[in-house]
C-alpha cells in the first residue's frame, strides 16, 4: 500500500539537492538566485513534510510509527544499520517546524546576506544544515540520528566561523565544534552500550526488546546518562553551555535557525526519542536531567540580565529556555517539552530575526546601549518583536505562556523547591526581555548623541562589522528591512501568538499535542496528578510572576526607579566567570600538559631511540676495519644479532 | 614456471615500467612521467577489474598462483587475494598513480620514477604474497626505494632521517626473519613434514608448536609490524620520515606502507598465531589506546603542519590496532576498513600540505594564515578531508572508527571508552590547525598564492569522491571483507579454542552477565539490582 508517508525521503532530499546544486552552480547563479533556489528547496521540503503529516493522520493512532528503509548503510557482523526513516508523530512534529521555520529563515537570509561575498556559500551551508537536521529527526536508528547530529555540528562550525577572517569568529566555531564533540563522546559510548545490550541501534528494535525482555535499570541508567552528556553538549546545558554565547559570532539568521530554533533542541529530542530508556533507568537519572535543566535555566537567566550585546541576551535566553525543556524531560513531561520546543522555535526565531533586523538597520551595531527609541524607525520589526517578547515573557494568551505554564505545573508536581526556582527563572525571563525591548525600541535614542558610555566596547561582539567607536555613532540612519526580511517576522509573530492553541490546558479535548504525540511516547509521558483547582492557581501565579518581571523591568529601564548597575553585576556580565575559568585552564595547565607530552615525545621517546642509535654507531665504528658505510655496518650488526638470536631460539626449543 | 596469472601481472607491471624508464636515455626526460603515470594507471585499472571480478561470497583466497621456486627450501611463488588484502591492493592501485601524477621531482626525474614504481611492486607483492619468505622479500624491498626517496628528494635533515627510518624498520624485520626461519624449522621438527614457508600450511600446523615457543615467535613478527604501524613507543621514526620525505613519499608512506604493519598483524599475527595474538591482545590494546591519545596530544602541539599530520597517523593507526585485537567481526572489519580510509584521507592531507609547501616553501603553521580567502578551492577540499579525518559521519573515516570502537567496546569496554576520547582530540588538533592556517586575514604572501591547478584538482577529485562514497555507502567494501573476516575468526576460534567476544554468541565478558541481569531484573525497575561491576572484566581468560 502506498501512502503519502512514503514521500518521507523527499523531506531531506530537497535541501540536500539544493546544497549540491549550489555547490556546483552557486557562483554562477550568484545573488539573489542562489538564495531563492535554497529557499525553494526548503519550501519543497516543507510541502513534503505537510504531505507526510497528512498521510500519517490517515493511519489509526496506534499505527502511526512507520519505517521506510532506503538501503543498508553499515552491515557488519551483528550490527546492521540502515539508512531508513522513522515517520511518527514526534519526528514529523520536529520536521514540520524545522522545515517551516527553516524556510522562513532562508527567505529572511536573502535580504540579510545581501551584498556578502559569501552569499552562495552561505546558502550551501544553510541547506546542508537543514538536510542534516532532518536526518537527525527522521532517522530510524541512533546511528543515523548521530549522522545528522554531527552533520548539524559541522554546519554549525562552518556557519559560526562564516566570516572567518575575524579571529574571534574562527575561535567561536572551533569552540562550538570541540565542545559538542565532548557531548558526542557520550552519544557514541551510549550507542556502544545500547548495541551491546540490545544488539541493535534501531529505535523500534531497541524499544521492542525493552518491552518484551526489559532492561536492567543499571544498564538503562548508563545509556541514559551517556545520552545526557550528548544532549547537554548539543543543547548547551551546564557545563557544556559555553559554546552557545560565542556561537553568536555567526550571521544572525544562523543564530535564529541553528542556535535557537532547531539544532540546539536536538538534545531534548534525543532524550524524548529514547524515553523508554529514561523510564527504565533508576529514578535519580531523570532527576539529574531535571536539576541540570533547572541549574542551567536559572544561571543563564541571571547572566542574560547583565548582557549588553543584543544577541548575547538572546543566546543566554535560549540556554535558559532549553533548561526549561530539560526540566520537563526530567519530570517526564515529554509533551510539555515538545510543546515548549515548538513555541520556543517560533518566538525565539522571531526574536533573533527581529534582532537581526535591528542590527541590519543599525549597520551592524549589536550593543543595546547604542539603541533606544527604534520603534519609530523600525515599525514592523518593533511590533513583531513585541509579540515575541510577550510570548517569551509568558504573558497570556501568547504561546510561551501556555507551554511554560505546563512545565511549571509538572515541576510543581515533582518538587516545590524546583517549581519555586523555575518560577523565579520565569520572572527573570520576563525581566531581562523587558529590559531588552525597552532599551532597544523605547526611550530616547542613544544613537544620535555623542553621550555614549565610553566603556561600551568591552563586551561587544563582532557581527558584520566591528563596532565603531562611540563617537562615530551619530551618522546612523536606522531603517526598516526589505520585505524578504519583514515577511518572515510577521508570519513568525502570528505563530508565536497563537501556537499555544496546540495544547490548551482547559480540558482533555484540547490537549491536541498530547494526543498526537502519544504513539511515540508509549504511554510514558507523565500526567499532572492534581485537578483543575491547583492548575488554575498555578497558572495564576505564573501570570503574576510574568507581570512582576515585566513591571520590574519597566521600573528599572523605563522609570529608572532602581539604578541598573545594582542589577547588572559584573559577575553576571562575565557569565559567572565560567568561560574565563575554562579558557584559563585550557590556555594554562591544559596547554602546558599538552606541551609537556610533546616534549616528552621529542626528548624521552625519540631521545632513547637516538641514544640507542649512537651506541650502535660506536660499535659500528669499531667494526669499520672491514666495513665501510654506516648502513652496511648497521646491517651487519643486525645480521649478527639475528644469527645469535636464531641459535638461541632453536636451542631453546630443543632442536 | 606456470602461467602468469593476473596477480603476478599486477605485481610486475610497475616493475616493468621501472625497467622501461631505466632503459630510456636520460635525454628523453619528457617521457619519464607519462610512462610512470601510465604504468601505475594501467596497474590501477587492472586492480579495479580485479575488484569487480572478485567473488564477494568467497572468504578464501582467490586468483591464487602457486609455483615452486626454491623447492629444496620450501619457498614458492605463492600469491592470492582475499577480502582482507583486496582493498589494500585497491588502495595501492589508486594512490600510486595519483601520487605520481600530483608531484614532480625537482631533480633526477628518472631515478625518482624508477624508485616509485619499484616501491609499488614491493607494496603490491607484500599484500598479495602467501609465502612467508616471499612476503618478507617484498616487505624488505619497499625499504630500499623509500630510503632513496627520502634520502635524495627529501627535505631538511633527509640523510639522517632516511637512515633512521631504514634501520628502525630493518631492526624489526631482522627479528621477523629469524622468527620466520625458526617457525618453519620447528614446524618441520614437530610434524616431520617437508620444510615449507607456505602461509596456509603453516597456519594449520602452528598449533603443533608448544604455546610458549609460538608466543615468542609471534613477538618477533609483531615487533616488526609494530615498528611499521607504528605503535607507541616505536613511532618516532614516523614523524621524521614523513616530514622530510617528498610529498609523494609521504602519501605512499602513510597511505600504503604503514598498512603493511597492520596488515601483517592480521595476516601473520592473528591468522598465523591465534593463541599468541589473543594472549598478547591486552598489550596491543593498551598500546593502541596510548597511541590514540598520545598521538593526538602530541599532534596538537606540532608547529609543522606536515608533522602534525604525521602524528595524526599515530593516533589513527592506534584505532586500527584496537579494532584488530578486539577479535570480533565489527572490530576487525572496522580495522580493515579504516586502513583503507586512513590511506585515502591521510594521503589526501599530505597531498594538500604538499601543495601548500610548493607554493609557500614553508610548512610552519605560524608562517601561514588566511589561506581560505586566498585559495578557497584548496581550503574547501582541505575541509572535507579534515572532516573525514575527524570522523564525521557521512564521510569515510566515521564508519571504520565506529565499527572499531563498537567492536572494542564489546571486548574491553573501559579501553574503548578511553579510546573514544580520541574522537574529541582529533577535532581539537585538526580544527585548531585549520584555524591557524586557513582562517584569519591573508598576509601578503598568502594573497599571492595560486589556487589548485587543474592537475591538482584532477588528483583530489577521486580522493574526495572516495571519501564521500565510502562514508555513504561502505557496503560494497564491507560485504567483500566480511566472509574473509568470518573465516579468520573461525580459524582463530578453531585453532586454539578461543571464543571471540561478539554480541551474538556472548561467550565471555561483561555483557553476557549483563544479559543475565537483564533477564533477572526484567520489569524490576524500582527494586535494587546487582551492580554489574563484578562482571565487567575483559573477555579474555
Amino acid at each position: 500500500m502506498s501512502t503519502l508517508v512514503d514521500l518521507v525521503w523527499l523531506i531531506p532530499v530537497f535541501p540536500l539537492a539544493g546544497a549540491l546544486v549550489l555547490l556546483v552552480l552557486g557562483r554562477s547563479l550568484g545573488e539573489p538566485r542562489a538564495g531563492w533556489l535554497a529557499t525553494a528547496a526548503m519550501v519543497g521540503s516543507f510541502v513534503a513534510t505537510v504531505l507526510v503529516f497528512v498521510g500519517l493522520l490517515g493511519y489509526d493512532s496506534g499505527q502511526r510509527q512507520q519505517v521506510l528503509t532506503l538501503f543498508e548503510w553499515v552491515p557488519v557482523g551483528n550490527l546492521a544499520v540502515d539508512i531508513g526513516f522513522l515517520v511518527d508523530p514526534l519526528s514529523i512534529t520536529m520536521a514540520l517546524f524545522v522545515t517551516g521555520v527553516g524556510a522562513l529563515i532562508h527567505l529572511y537570509s536573502i535580504g540579510y546576506m545581501h551584498g556578502d561575498v559569501g552569499f552562495s556559500r552561505f546558502f550551501i551551508y544553510l541547506n546542508f544544515f537543514a538536510f542534516s537536521m532532518l536526518m537527525l529527526v527522521l532517522g530510524d536508528n541512533l546511528l543515523l540520528t548521530f549522522l545528522g547530529w554531527e552533520g548539524v555540528g559541522a554546519c554549525s562550525y562552518l556557519l559560526i566561523s562564516f566570516w572567518f577572517t575575524e579571529e574571534a569568529n574562527a575561535s567561536a566555531g572551533k569552540k562550538a565544534f570541540v565542545t559538542n564533540r565532548v557531548g558526542d563522546w557520550g552519544f557514541l559510548v551510549a550507542m556502544f552500550l545500547a548495541f551491546l545490550t540490545f544488539g541493535s541501534l534501531q529505535y523500534g528494535e531497541m524499544f521492542f526488546e525493552i518491552e518484551s525482555n526489559g532492561v536492567a535499570a543499571s544498564t538503562a541508567s548508563g545509556i541514559a546518562l551517556l545520552l545526557l552528556v550528548g544532549a547537554a553538549g548539543k543543547s548547551a546545558q551546564f557545563p557544556l553551555h559555553v559554546w552557545l554565547p560565542d556561537a553568536m559570532a555567526g550571521p544572525t539568521p544562523v543564530s535564529a535557525l541553528i542556535h535557537a530554533a532547531t539544532m540546539v533542541t536536538a538534545g531534548v529530542y534525543l532524550l524524548i526519542r529514547m524515553n523508554p530508556i529514561l523510564v527504565a533507568a533508576h529514578g535519580w537519572v531523570p532527576d539529574l536531567i531535571m536539576w541540570v535543566g533547572l541549574g542551567t535555566a536559572l544561571m543563564a537567566a541571571t547572566i542574560a540580565v547583565a548582557q549588553n550585546d543584543i544577541k548575547k541576551v538572546l543566546a543566554y535566553s535560549t540556554i535558559s529556555q532549553l533548561g526549561f525543556m530539560f526540566v520537563a524531560v526530567g519530570s517526564g513531561a515529554y509533551v510539555a517539552a515538545i510543546f515548549h520546543m515548538v513555541t520556543h522555535a517560533f518566538f525565539k526565531a522571531l526574536l533573533f530575526l527581529g534582532a537581526g533586523s535591528v542590527i541590519h538597520g543599525m549597520d551592524g551595531d549589536q550593543d543595546l546601549r547604542h539603541y533606544g527609541g527604534l520603534a519609530k524607525a523600525l515599525p514592523i520589526t518593533s511590533l513583531t518583536f513585541v509579540v515575541g517578547w510577550l510570548a517569551i515573557a509568558g504573558v497570556p494568551p501568547f504561546s510561551g505562556f501556555w507551554s511554560k505554564d505546563e512545565i511549571l505545573a509538572y515541576a510543581y508536581a515533582e518538587n516545590t523547591l524546583l517549581w519555586l526556582l523555575l518560577l523565579a527563572t520565569a520572572v527573570l525571563t520576563a525581566f531581562y526581555m523587558t529590559r531588552l525591548v525597552l532599551m532597544t525600541f523605547y526611550g530616547s535614542p542613544r544613537w544620535t548623541s555623542n553621550a555614549v558610555s565610553s566603556a561600551a566596547s568591552e563586551l561587544d561582539s563582532v557581527d558584520v562589522v566591528a563596532v565603531e567607536p562611540a563617537a562615530a555613532l551619530p551618522q546612523r540612519h536606522p531603517h526598516e528591512s526589505p520585505w524578504t526580511m519583514w515577511l518572515p517576522l510577521v508570519l513568525l509573530a502570528g505563530l508565536a501568538a497563537v501556537a499555544g492553541a496546540l495544547n490548551l490546558p482547559f480540558s482533555s479535548d484540547v490537549h491536541f499535542l498530547e494526543k498526537w504525540l502519544d504513539p511515540a511516547l508509549y504511554g510514558h509521558a507523565a500526567h499532572v496528578p492534581f485537578g483543575g483547582g491547583t492548575k488554575w492557581v498555578l497558572g495564576l501565579i505564573a501570570i503574576i510572576g510574568s507581570v512582576a518581571g515585566v513591571a520590574g523591568g519597566a521600573a528599572v529601564y523605563a522609570c529608572n526607579r532602581i539604578a541598573k548597575e545594582r542589577i547588572e553585576r559584573p559577575f553576571l556580565a562575565r557569565a559567572w566567570g565560567i568561560d574565563e575559568l575554562l579558557s584559563n585552564f585550557m590556555g594554562g595547565p591544559g596547554r602546558a600538559a599538552f606541551a609537556r607530552a610533546a616534549q616528552f615525545d621529542q626528548q624521552v621517546v625519540d631521545g632513547a631511540v637516538n641514544a640507542t642509535g649512537m651506541v650502535v654507531r660506536r660499535v659500528g665504528t669499531l667494526l669499520r676495519s672491514f666495513q665501510n658505510g654506516l648502513v652496511r655496518s648497521y646491517a651487519l650488526f643486525i645480521a649478527m644479532g639475528a644469527l645469535a638470536l636464531m641459535v638461541w631460539f632453536l636451542t631453546r626449543a630443543g632442536m | 614456471m606456470g602461467a602468469f596469472t593476473v596477480l603476478s601481472l599486477i605485481i610486475f607491471l610497475p616493475l616493468l615500467g621501472a625497467v622501461v624508464i631505466a632503459l630510456t636515455a636520460p635525454a628523453r626526460s619528457v617521457v619519464f612521467k607519462p610512462v610512470a603515470v601510465a604504468t601505475s594507471a594501467v596497474t590501477g585499472a587492472l586492480i579495479l577489474w580485479l575488484m569487480a571480478d572478485f567473488d564477494k561470497n568467497d572468504g578464501g583466497f582467490q586468483y591464487t598462483q602457486l609455483v615452486e621456486w626454491v623447492s629444496s627450501a620450501g619457498i614458492s611463488w605463492h600469491v592470492g587475494v582475499d577480502g582482507i588484502s583486496l582493498f589494500l591492493v585497491v588502495l595501492t592501485g589508486v594512490l600510486f598513480p595519483l601520487a605520481i601524477l600530483a608531484c614532480d621531482p625537482p631533480h633526477d626525474a628518472k631515478a625518482y620514477y624508477v624508485w616509485m614504481l619499484v616501491l609499488e611492486t614491493g607494496c603490491l607483492g607484500a599484500f598479495l604474497a602467501l609465502d612467508l619468505v616471499l612476503f618478507f622479500l617484498f616487505f624488505e624491498i619497499v625499504l630500499i626505494p623509500m630510503y632513496f626517496l627520502i634520502g635524495c628528494w627529501g627535505h631538511g635533515n633527509r640523510k639522517q632521517v632516511a637512515t633512521k627510518f631504514f634501520l628502525f624498520t630493518l631492526l624489526g624485520s631482522a627479528l621477523m626473519f629469524v622468527g620466520m626461519l625458526v617457525l618453519a624449522l620447528l614446524v618441520v621438527h614437530e610434524t616431520g613434514e617437508a620444510l615449507t614457508f607456505n602461509l596456509l600450511e603453516l597456519a594449520n600446523s602452528v598449533e603443533e608448536l608448544p604455546i610458549g615457543t609460538a608466543r615468542w615467535i609471534f613477538l618477533s613478527f609483531a615487533l616488526a609490524f609494530a615498528v611499521k604501524v607504528p605503535l607507541f613507543p616505536l613511532h618516532t621514526w614516523l614523524p621524521d620520515a614523513h616530514t622530510e620525505a617528498p610529498t609523494a613519499g609521504s602519501v605512499i608512506l602513510a597511505g600504503v606502507m604503514l598498512k603493511l604493519g597492520t596488515y601483517g598483524l592480521v595476516r601473520f599475527g592473528l591468522y598465523l598465531f591465534p593463541e599468541a595474538s589473543h594472549y598478547f591482545a591486552p598489550l596491543f590494546f593498551t598500546l593502541g589506546v596510548i597511541g590514540i591519545l598520545y598521538g593526538a596530544v602530541v599532534a596538537a602541539m606540532q608547529k609543522d603542519l606536515k608533522r602534525l599530520v604525521a602524528y595524526s597517523s599515530v593516533a589513527h593507526l592506534g584505532f586500527i590496532v584496537l579494532g584488530i585485537f578486539a577479535f570480533n567481526t565489527e572490530g576487525i572489519s572496522g580495522g580493515l576498513l579504516q586502513m583503507v580510509n586512513h590511506g585515502i584521507s591521510t594521503g589526501a592531507l599530505f597531498l594538500l600540505v604538499g601543495f601548500i609547501y610548493e607554493r609557500r616553501h614553508t610548512r610552519q603553521i605560524s608562517e601561514l594564515m588566511g589561506l581560505q580567502k586566498a585559495v578557497p578551492v584548496l581550503a574547501a577540499v582541505f575541509v572535507v578531508v579534515m572532516l573525514s579525518s575527524v570522523g564525521l559521519p557521512g564521510l569515510n573515516g566515521f564508519v571504520g572508527e565506529f565499527l572499531i570502537l563498537a567492536g572494542a567496546f564489546v571486548a574491553h569496554r573501559w579501553w574503548a571508552l578511553l579510546a573514544a576520547v580520541g574522537v574529541i582530540l582529533a577535532a581539537l588538533y585538526l580544527l585548531w590547525a585549520y584555524q591557524r592556517v586557513f582562517h584569519g586575514t591573508p598576509d601578503e604572501a598568502a594573497t599571492k598564492m595560486a589556487d589548485l591547478t587543474w592537475q591538482e584538482k584532477l588528483v583530489m577529485l577521486p580522493l574526495v569522491g572516495l571519501i564521500v562514497f565510502m562514508g555513504v555507502y561502505p557496503k560494497p567494501v564491507l560485504e567483500r571483507m566480511e566472509p574473509a573476516v568470518h573465516l579468520l575468526i573461525e580459524h582463530v576460534e578453531q585453532v586454539q579454542g578461543i571464543e571471540s567476544p561478539t554480541v551474538n554468541n556472548r561467550p565471555h565478558g561483561s555483557f553476557v552477565d549483563l544479559r543475565e541481569l537483564i533477564k533477572e531484573h526484567s520489569y524490576d525497575h524500582n527494586g535494587h539490582d546487582h551492580d554489574s561491576h563484578d562482571h565487567r572484566e575483559g573477555s579474555d581468560h
